[in-house]
């Protein structure tokens, strides 16, 4: 008896603890009622396309990641080869893993493996065949500057959300590769802005111009060839006027200073009163800028903002920290290149694979019919298991309204988000969950068949159905997990309300349905008959 | 109430018709899907989705025409349907092209049929769109067909861990024969491959092994006492015994399938079509197919040796069988 009063009262603070967590929270905020907070902070919170929202999924060009490395390794291998005096007759990159030196002389041939040896360590040399060199990158080295490239992108991209104050963002690494990222946007309705702002490279280079502005990338050219180590680089005409043309100025490949020296960029306005944007250079960065500026007053500096040109100053007097992008922007630019700037370059650059925005009208007629099928596979449901077995489908209804309120509250509990086709895991979860109660009850009818008392066909019939139950929901379990493991966004809220249902409906049908029966049993002494 | 009282049909006898006819829906099914193709969803194949919304009541020919006249890709290939509530004027449309995956400009076709549209003089205003660039497609298609299997493994090894292998082969051939069936009617019906849809046959599969389940946990129990009959006519009586369970567990579960059909709105037909074929389906292979498989299997022979393999796995209270009272030797579970 006492054994029966504690599943009881577990039962209630079971019950109690689940409707205040999943279900009151629900209710309240649908009449705008906002305590207590510490509730209805944790409602159970909806997936984009039911709220509306944009959602994002773009790769990262982690080739472009490695290419860098390649590049600046193989420049630093032409300097250091130049100090030392050893000519070779070319060093190129073909691809974004390999350095290829050709021509090294013989008679140094020693002293330029050991230079190498000192300054390419991420890459593997090959053996020579009339001095010709090919390094390759290490596939280690590889693997880490990918995964790097990816993090960072994460991060990047992290911050450039949070200073669009989206409110609950979220941004995932997924795909078989581990190279695209996910990015979901609640409640975003300009869609064009935030992909602009997102995808940006935002990488910001100071070059001392070599040659040019030359009208032409020809003009600039070698025998129709970029001169080793250049780079050329387009740009506006001018730089003050928009549309004037482009020209092109020739600038070394690495960049004096670039984006990483940056400590902040602000919005300001140029000597012509237009919208600018300021940059702050860190000290390390402000070191490297003086140095070069002092070096090279009189020439003229490119700023360069991904791969073009904004403006190509002459250089006055040597300057450290502080400096000043300037071109024909607009007032939302410059707002959108401070914000861009300041959150980081990109390691590499982004391509958008699929984007999906739903409105916030088609994410309430969503909700609607949800809720609609919901009300009417209960109703159907309800008035089928009352029908069938009578007084024992009050029990599997209440069993079954106990496995929704558990379902809701875990839900909300764990954070998981509520999507469409979750809304479907839950009218599903309704219709096998009761399944559980159904093998229950068959059993004790034929338990009941066959003269066995109403104690001792209940007890069977639990007894007996209980591993039954435990295979059938170990096998949906295990389509469940490889369901998660396949989709993404509304398709993972699916699993985990399909997976939560699933786990709470054993719960249910076992635990619950049984102390009912109990409870019902227990005032009575001699029972002959049971409604079912 | 009882659905289904002291039943006696004899299943087996019947399982060569029923394979043929799976056979022949199956043949249907990929005869169809040879000649006009499974339909792709656009998370699959790629393309642009815009649902708008017009201030007036427009006629899918409407689009078409504005589409002919002003986008690039013409209308001939777009697909454009209504959607939700007919009086809310939305219509859906849906082009193949797509802008370059490199930029920002993946959503550039979007705003070229918007375009069209407009120039055309009906007033849009977009509700949602959905743009996929075909590199997804490719990924997502291998990453379902490794769910899949990898989900129907599992539950072999589940099944043959828990009752004999023999009994696994069963249920993952019934599962399989549900997915194709399922995937036949998809191509009758021509509804669209979606990620939903494929969401539906994943959880069908790990669902339409329930019956099946329940029908050889009942087998197992029934080896051990009627040891000296033959596995055909254990399997006959198991599933007589079984029928109205199995068809009271799947008539739930396909009364909210039918729900969802009927009232879960345009996102969720495919995937409540999926259900429903699944549920039927599933049922129909429990009975039919999935101890038919275990007999052909293992053959007909007495059971003694079966019954001696699961001695370890018992540990509930002993059986009593309703139809014949004899004391079982050994403990059991069944339902």
């Amino acid at each position: 008896m006492s054994n029966l009063r504690w599943k009881v009262v577990t039962i209630l603070v079971v019950f109690v603890v689940f409707v205040s967590v999943g279900v009151y929270p629900l209710i309240a905020l649908h009449y705008n009622v906002h305590q207590p907070s510490w509730l209805v902070d944790k409602a159970l919170k909806l997936g984009l396309d039911l709220k509306g929202g944009v959602h994002l999924v773009l790769r990262v060009q982690t080739e472009d990641a490695l290419r860098l490395v390649t590049d600046q390794e193989s420049e630093r291998l032409r300097e250091e080869l130049k100090t030392k005096g050893i000519t070779v007759a070319k060093i190129e990159t073909p691809d974004p893993t390999h350095i290829r030196v050709e021509g090294v002389p013989p008679a140094q041939d020693a002293t330029f493996r050991q230079i190498a040896n000192e300054i390419t360590t991420n890459f593997e040399r090959g053996s020579s065949a009339g001095g010709t060199y090919t390094f390759t990158m290490r596939p280690n080295i590889q693997v880490n500057l990918k995964d790097e490239a990816v993090v960072q992108a994460r991060q990047t991209i992290e911050r450039r959300v949070n200073e669009l104050g989206v409110t609950e963002p979220s941004i995932a690494q997924q795909g078989e590769n581990g190279d695209q990222i996910l990015v979901q946007l609640p409640g975003v309705t300009d869609v064009e802005r935030a992909k602009e702002i997102i995808r940006s490279t935002g990488l910001l280079e100071l070059k001392i111009v070599e040659q040019g502005p030359a009208p032409t990338k020809e003009a600039l050219m070698t025998n129709g060839k970029v001169a080793d180590g250049m780079d050329i680089v387009p740009g506006a005409a001018g730089g003050a006027t928009a549309d004037a043309g482009t020209v092109y100025y020739q600038v070394k490949k690495v960049a004096a200073v670039s984006g990483q020296d940056l400590r902040n960029a602000r919005v300001s306005v140029d000597e012509n009163n237009r919208p600018a944007v300021s940059f702050t250079l860190s000290n390390e960065g402000g070191r490297k800028f003086g140095k070069v500026s002092g070096e090279n007053i009189g020439r003229q500096l490119a700023i360069i903002l991904d791969g073009r040109v904004q403006s190509a100053p002459t250089l006055e007097s040597r300057i450290t920290t502080e400096g000043r992008i300037t071109g024909s922007f607009t007032q939302e630019e410059v707002q959108n290149l401070s914000l861009i700037l300041r959150s980081g370059a990109l390691p590499a650059t982004l391509t958008y694979l699929q984007e999906r925005t739903i409105g916030p009208t088609l994410g309430a007629d969503s909700i609607r019919s949800g809720v609609l099928a919901s009300a009417v596979g209960l109703l159907l449901i309800v008035s089928f298991m009352l029908i069938y077995y009578r007084f024992s489908g009050v029990n599997a209804v209440v069993a079954l309204i106990f496995n929704l309120v558990i379902l809701l509250g875990l839900m909300a509990y764990v954070g998981a988000v509520m999507t469409l086709p979750g809304i479907a895991g839950f009218v599903l979860t309704m219709g096998i969950g009761v399944d559980s109660n159904v093998l229950i009850f068959e059993r004790i009818k034929e338990e009941l068949e066959a003269q066995r008392g109403v104690r001792a066909s209940i007890n069977a019939g639990f007894g007996r159905v209980f591993w039954t139950l435990v295979d059938t929901h170990v096998a949906a379990l295990i389509s469940c997990a490889f369901l998660f493991q396949f989709g993404t966004g509304p398709i993972r809220g699916f699993a985990v309300t399909l997976f939560i249902g699933l786990i709470s409906n054993l719960f249910t049908s076992i635990f619950v349905s049984k102390t009912l029966f109990e409870m019902a049993l227990s005032n009575r002494h001699q029972v002959a008959t049971l409604s079912i | 109430m009882h659905l289904f009282k002291n039943t006696n049909f004899d299943f087996l006898r019947w399982r060569w018709h029923a394979i043929a006819l799976s056979w022949v829906i199956i043949i249907a099914g990929v005869v169809t899907i040879w000649t006009s193709g499974l339909r792709k969803g656009v998370e699959f194949a790629g393309g642009t989705v815009v649902i708008e919304k017009f201030d007036q009541a427009i006629s899918v020919q409407q689009v078409r025409e504005a589409l002919d006249k002003n986008y690039v890709g013409g209308g001939k290939d777009a697909i454009v349907q209504s959607t939700g509530d007919p009086s809310a004027n939305l219509l859906m449309i849906r082009v193949p092209q797509v802008g370059a995956e490199a930029g920002a400009s993946l959503g550039v076709e979007a705003n070229k049929v918007e375009g069209a549209l407009k120039k055309a003089g009906l007033n849009p205003t977009r509700q949602g769109a959905e743009i996929v660039g075909p590199s997804v497609g490719r990924e997502l298609t291998s990453k379902g067909i490794w769910a899949t299997v990898l989900s129907l493994v599992g539950i072999l090894a589940y099944l043959a861990f828990r009752f004999q292998f023999s009994f696994g082969v069963g249920a993952v051939v019934a599962t399989i024969h549900d997915l194709l069936i399922t995937l036949a009617f998809l191509a009758f019906f021509r509804y669209d491959m979606s990620l939903n849809v494929i969401a539906a046959i994943l959880t069908m599969t790990g669902f339409s092994t329930n019956d099946t389940i329940v029908i050889f946990d009942r087998i197992r129990e029934n080896l051990r006492i009627m040891r000296r009959d033959s596995m055909n006519h254990i399997i006959n009586v198991s599933v007589n015994q079984t029928l109205g369970r199995t068809a009271i567990t799947s008539g739930t579960a396909l009364l909210t399938a039918l729900a969802l059909f009927f009232f879960g709105g345009e996102v969720l037909h495919g995937f409540a079509f999926t259900m429903v074929v699944g549920i039927i389906t599933g049922t129909y292979s429990s009975v039919f197919i999935a101890a038919a498989i275990v007999s052909l299997w293992r053959g007909d022979a007495p059971t003694r040796a079966a019954a001696h393999a699961h001695v370890m796995s018992a540990s509930a209270p002993p059986p009593q069988q309703p139809q014949r009272k004899q004391k079982p030797q050994r403990k059991a579970r069944a339902s």
